[in-house]
């Protein structure tokens, strides 16, 4: 089934939060950001703005009216700076005025003198200080200290991932009405409406039944928009709730990019110990999470890192350390994967340190420690794994000898180019790692014309998410699709949702809508069963009418509705879902956090121009373990993307912040994500299906993060390019791979040169 | 609203048409990718543009398409192709991907998947359903297989592709042209020139939009490029397309094409002028490295009195020019090569394509039996300007090509360069990367070097 709201996209008519039609008397509001990284504000100067045309007021931290507090997991996030700025773009006041242009030219006349205290931007760094947001955490399973005794090779090394802006294409924004009664009906981009109405109840005093936050859809969010919406709703909140006047703020992209946090970069050590057979006996990992300048979602993004450490591999003794570290950039935040890529790239990067130091290719170490069914992951969970079904599936579908001896050919033949190839194993858990979070409510109604409304908490982003809750409602009550609508997401109608991540929406929520149409389903048969004085076991409902065995019979859909309405008989239910059997002791870190684990094997084929520098992804050929996909054209879509988001990451995004906090790749034209020229020429997705049961919703596992993380080995590929060049370069394990770090390992020049002359990157403009 | 208002804003917040997008605001997204239509020597011609970076003022006497003015009752064909393909995630940058592949059917260009893709080459989706948007695409171009030597926009029109207000337009136009009367002229003589605004709305988006303004892109002197004895001559407003389409450019560069696949994107090169490029003075300019190479000689007019001035003297100091406020540019012009010269153009980007170069170069090559008698070398994105390598060149001219005389060239150009670090990459790297560019000239030109002699593994 096609995505529902693929009609209106093509035609330009859905709607986004820059798309709703303005209320008379709408005032425009533009936060002023910190012009640096940190200090204490002496003094901050508002008259000249105030005099200017159109604007109506300027808050500041003073105007608060409740706590001016926004942190979901720790309270470190004030809405609005007091007497210290810990990042560049952090807001310290909200000019409201007439129109957008004239709130823009008054932040502009905004001046602020700010004492500059020491700018820290390396996650060690701030770990040596120690600037840690929460305590450190280590996962433990054997014993490492005793285990490397029993290797043969041990390799250490250090291994860097940066940052990753989301850059959704609708940027952030809200849009907040006054309601009678200090109500506030409040338009956000926001994956998490609830979180947004939390940090509007914190911050403007007002209980959570007064604020509707209402998302009809986002124009992507990939994590972007869970907690780092809360801002700018809560900001246009305050004002609406001070001023009694519709606000909105839908924020210009150099505003985004320099104000919200984005992928955590991360740096890491790891020790990697492997017996003669190359089966690795012992892994120590210390992951340094740069987390900005606030808890944000950092603390749950760094315990996913945890988790995948060991991404498919089963390894028996593992000591996993990780340092939540607070610096002065924008609090960093949740990004598909949500800390899982950046684990995973480090146990990837020690198996490649291991392969090419003993001259074997990684795919033989990969291979022969895949995890089986049985196995113990470090946090306890024991695995039902589909990871040698991937990857077998994939060597044999893909022929992945041929294509290794293809690349060993063309690379004795070429020059100037050169080809590499790598396997990329991946092995994600669902569930929300915070467990009282994987709950979710829907609430379906049926009119009595047959027509079904269904609301939920899950909020679409483009993923499909919709699409799959009206799959849910039509499959269970077996009625035509086109009676089923998924109503905006509102937390009028449903109450204390979850943000819509972790993968999990569709599980969660679909569930939730399930047991609502089931027991609507329920009773409209016990209506037809006492209409028709038969058993309620005789009935059942299919393609839109009753049948008695498998008699059809002449009641059909409407007509058992409006029959049920007659005899009073509710047509409504509010369902709630909870994912049962998982649970988790962080005081042990033990536990079984994950409903279920989603399993794939991702060849990744690259060819490098080392003339220039230059690459091209060839193909990336996937076998993914779906479960059974419920919908094969929305998962596709899903996988395709999260490759190329992943590629993406891994190749050509660049986040460059300066020593003094600033965001150097602040627009589109210095960040660049892939473009349809570098898309692999060919995606290859095969569907691994499995008859095993699962708590997906219809067996249909999540997909959402999974596929990201496939575009690591998008790396790898590359690097193994290089050393087919040059066999003797040395390469740092330092993502992402830009043509120009590609062109300097080419040419093994020496990376100390390059920081001979980080002086000047971090002192000139970006000329354009 | 003034009519230096990026016709964005006018769509949106004036004609309350919501299906057009705003991503970004400097035309690296396409959501907000518009088609205008124009008359162009009687023909009606149909291309898009970023209405982010184009002024009302540029839009005058034109028409106009949005994404709601391809709508009809059902979803057209590429609607439906984009849909049945699941090209469509979150919706946010559809309607520009729509509106540039409508672009492509009302075009002339051949229907390949190939071209059809092209036509897409400044839309960003970051969902990113790149492969299901090719498929969409693919099935685009195969509407139009049948369609031969008819009109665009009448044959889509008959194949219910597009409304069928399209079947008349060039008549509309025609009498909307009769009407235009001067409403653009300005005397004023200090007014912010503006040619097709895509860098000016990106480096001084707030200030412009009410600046004092004179439109420079539809003024017929300044379009056209012709070849004039063993010349070319080129308006400053030609741009990127034009140059792209223009048959003594095919002629003489028969790689254009390729070179300028590099250089930003489709709606981009339908807006961007030649000499806004050069008067921009970006050190990174494509064009201005490309025509210093061919030591393009400028006219410039202040009204009264005109002067020539070549290229390579016009740029004083980073963003500085060798020109009075009140001067116009008014005619480019060069040499075209005869059959002893060759010419090449590289860049090197972060990404490929839609990038702004890290380093680009080009290099015109007079030779005879392998000895070099004339060379001129350009390189950008290593000065406060954009440079010709005149040292280099000198070193290189009356000598015999070999492999070794290309290595010590290379020695001479990292003279001549003072790169600096930035977001497009370390001052190391692109002192490396202009010795390759210097490489890749000469093995795309000489096929016979040895390429091993020329990039030894560890050579640094």
């Amino acid at each position: 089934m096609k995505n529902i709201d693929s009609s209106t996209h093509v035609r330009g008519e859905s709607i986004y939060l820059d798309d709703i039609p303005l209320i008379r008397g709408t005032l425009f509001g533009v936060a002023f950001g910190s012009p640096v990284a940190h200090g204490i504000i002496r003094s901050l100067d508002l008259t000249e703005a105030e005099t200017m045309p159109g604007v109506v007021r300027i808050l500041t931290y003073k105007d608060v009216t409740g706590e001016n507090q926004i942190g979901g997991i720790v309270p470190d996030e004030p809405l609005l700076a007091e007497h210290h700025v810990h990042y560049c773009g952090m807001p310290i006041a909200f000019v409201l005025a007439e129109t957008d242009n004239e709130a823009r030219a008054a932040v502009k006349k905004i001046t602020v003198t700010i004492e500059p205290l020491p700018v820290i931007t390396d996650p060690r760094d701030a770990q040596a200080k120690g600037e840690l947001i929460v305590r450190p955490r280590t996962f433990r399973l054997g014993e490492t200290a005793a285990a490397w005794e029993q290797c043969t090779y041990i390799f250490e090394g250090v291994a860097d991932t940066n940052g990753q802006e989301h850059l959704y294409i609708e940027t952030q924004g809200a849009y907040a009405i006054p309601q009678e009664n200090n109500g506030i009906k409040l338009y956000s981009s926001t994956q998490g409406p609830t979180a947004v109405q939390r940090a509007v109840t914190k911050s403007s005093g007002l209980p959570m039944h007064q604020i509707d936050v209402d998302v009809t859809r986002l124009g992507g969010g990939f994590g972007g928009k869970e907690d780092q919406a809360n801002m700018w709703a809560a900001l246009c909140a305050l004002a609406t709730h001070i001023l009694k006047k519709p606000v909105k703020y839908s924020l210009h992209r150099l505003e985004d990019m320099a104000m919200t946090g984005k992928r955590h970069p991360y740096s890491s050590d790891f020790k990697i110990g492997l017996d003669n057979d190359l089966k690795i006996i012992a892994y120590e990992v210390t992951f340094y999470q740069n987390a900005g300048a606030a808890a944000d979602l950092s603390p749950a993004v760094m315990e996913r890192t945890l988790f995948h450490c060991t991404n498919s591999y089963f390894i028996p003794n593992v000591t996993a350390t990780a340092f939540c570290c607070r610096t002065n950039l924008p609090p960093n935040t949740a990004f598909r994967g949500f800390g899982g890529p950046q684990g995973m790239f480090v146990i990837e990067a020690a198996i490649a340190k291991a392969a090419e130091s003993l001259g074997v290719d990684a795919a033989v170490i990969q291979a022969k420690n895949l995890n089986k069914t049985g196995d113990e992951f470090p946090y306890g969970q024991k695995a039902e794994s589909e990871a040698h079904a991937c990857w077998t599936k994939a060597e044999e579908l893909y022929d992945i000898e041929t294509i290794r001896h293809n690349v060993a050919s063309f690379n004795a033949a070429n020059v100037l180019y050169k080809k590499g190839i790598a396997l990329m194993p991946v092995c994600f858990g669902i569930s929300f790692t915070n467990t009282r979070m994987n709950q979710a409510r829907a609430l379906v109604h049926v009119y009595t014309d047959g027509s079904v409304g269904v609301s939920t908490g899950a909020v679409e982003m483009g993923q499909g998410v919709n699409t799959k809750m009206l799959q849910v409602a039509a499959q269970t009550f077996s009625i035509q699709p086109e009676r089923v609508k998924l109503q905006s997401t509102s937390t009028y109608r449903i109450a204390n949702t979850s943000p819509s991540a972790a993968s999990a929406t569709a599980d969660l929520n679909g569930r939730a809508v399930q047991i609502a149409c089931t027991d609507i389903v329920n009773r409209l048969k016990a209506v037809a069963a006492d209409v028709l004085q038969v058993r309620v076991d005789e009935i059942s409902l299919q393609d839109e009418y009753i049948y008695l065995g498998d008699k059809k019979t002449d009641w059909y859909w409407q007509r058992l509705v409006m029959e049920a309405y007659a005899k009073r008989v509710s047509l409504s239910e509010h369902a709630h879902y909870s994912t049962p059997d998982i649970h988790y002791d962080a005081t042990k870190e033990k536990g079984h956090p994950f409903a279920y684990h989603v399993y794939g094997t991702a060849l990744v084929d690259v060819t490098v121009d080392c003339l220039r520098g230059t690459y091209e992804m060839e193909a990336v050929k996937v076998v993914h373990d779906f479960g059974a996909s419920m919908n094969p054209m929305i998962d596709r879509g899903q996988i395709e993307g999260g490759i190329v988001q992943g590629i993406g990451w891994m190749t050509m995004e660049e986040v460059v912040f300066d020593k003094s906090g600033r965001l150097r790749s602040n627009a589109l034209s210095t960040y660049k994500v892939p473009d349809i020229y570098s898309v692999p020429k060919e995606i290859a997705i095969n569907f691994l299906e499995t008859q095993q049961d699962n708590l997906a919703i219809f067996r249909s596992k999540a997909v959402g993060e999974p596929p990201l993380m496939y575009g690591i080995g998008a790396y790898f590929a590359l690097r193994n390019a290089i050393l087919a060049f040059n066999p003797t370069t040395t390469i740092p394990f330092d993502a992402p791979m830009t043509p120009e770090k590609v062109l300097l390992a080419l040419y093994d020049v020496n990376p100390a040169l390059i920081l001979a002359n980080d002086q000047t990157v971090k002192g000139l403009e970006v000329t354009g | 609203m003034p009519n230096g208002t990026p016709v964005l804003d006018f769509i949106r917040y004036n004609q309350y048409l919501t299906g057009t997008k705003i991503g970004c605001r400097e035309g690296d997204c396409g959501a907000c990718t518009v088609i205008v239509g124009e008359l162009n020597n009687g023909e009606l011609r149909y291309r898009t543009a970023t209405s982010c970076l184009m002024p009302l003022g540029n839009a005058h006497g034109k028409h106009i398409v949005t994404i709601e003015g391809l709508n009809m009752a059902e979803l057209n064909p590429i609607q439906q192709a984009m849909s049945d393909e699941s090209a469509t995630q979150c919706g946010f940058c559809t309607p520009g991907f729509v509106v540039s592949m409508a672009a492509f059917c009302l075009s002339k260009k051949e229907p390949t998947s190939e071209n059809a893709i092209a036509a897409i080459d400044g839309n960003i989706c970051r969902c990113t359903g790149y492969k299901s948007i090719e498929r969409a695409a693919a099935r685009v171009a195969d509407l139009l297989v049948q369609r031969q030597d008819e009109d665009p926009a009448k044959f889509a029109v008959k194949k219910a592709m597009l409304p069928s207000y399209f079947f008349n337009m060039k008549e509309r136009l025609q009498t909307l042209s009769l009407n235009l009367n001067g409403e653009l002229t300005n005397e004023n003589a200090a007014a912010q020139r503006v040619g097709g605004g895509t860098d000016l709305y990106v480096q001084k988006h707030d200030e412009i939009k009410e600046a004092s303004i004179r439109f420079l892109f539809d003024q017929p002197g300044l379009k056209g490029i012709q070849q004039a004895g063993n010349q070319c001559l080129i308006g400053p407003s030609a741009t990127v397309t034009d140059l792209i389409e223009s048959p003594v450019i095919q002629e003489y560069f028969p790689d254009f094409k390729a070179y300028t696949k590099l250089i930003s994107s489709t709606p981009i090169r339908n807006m961007a002028t030649i000499g806004g490029n050069f008067i921009n003075a970006s050190p990174i300019g494509d064009f201005t490295i490309f025509f210093l190479a061919l030591d393009a000689t400028l006219t410039f007019s202040d009204g009264t009195t005109s002067r020539e001035l070549p290229l390579r003297d016009l740029y004083k100091s980073y963003k500085t020019l060798d020109k009075q406020p009140e001067e116009n540019l008014e005619q480019i012009r060069f040499d075209l090569p005869d059959s002893n010269t060759r010419f090449n153009y590289e860049k090197v980007s972060k990404r490929t394509h839609l990038d702004i170069a890290s380093v680009n170069s080009a290099i015109r090559i007079t030779a005879e039996n392998d000895v070099l008698i004339n060379v001129k070398l350009s390189a950008g994105g290593v000065a406060a300007t954009p440079k010709q390598l005149t040292k280099t060149a000198e070193f290189l001219t009356g000598k015999l090509l070999t492999e070794e005389l290309i290595l010590d060239a290379i020695v001479i150009a990292q003279t001549e360069i003072a790169p600096i670090s930035d977001a497009r990459g370390t001052e190391a790297y692109k002192r490396l990367l202009l010795s390759q560019l210097i490489k890749a000239h000469f093995i795309k030109l000489f096929p016979a070097m040895k390429v091993e002699r020329l990039i030894p593994a560890t050579a640094k």
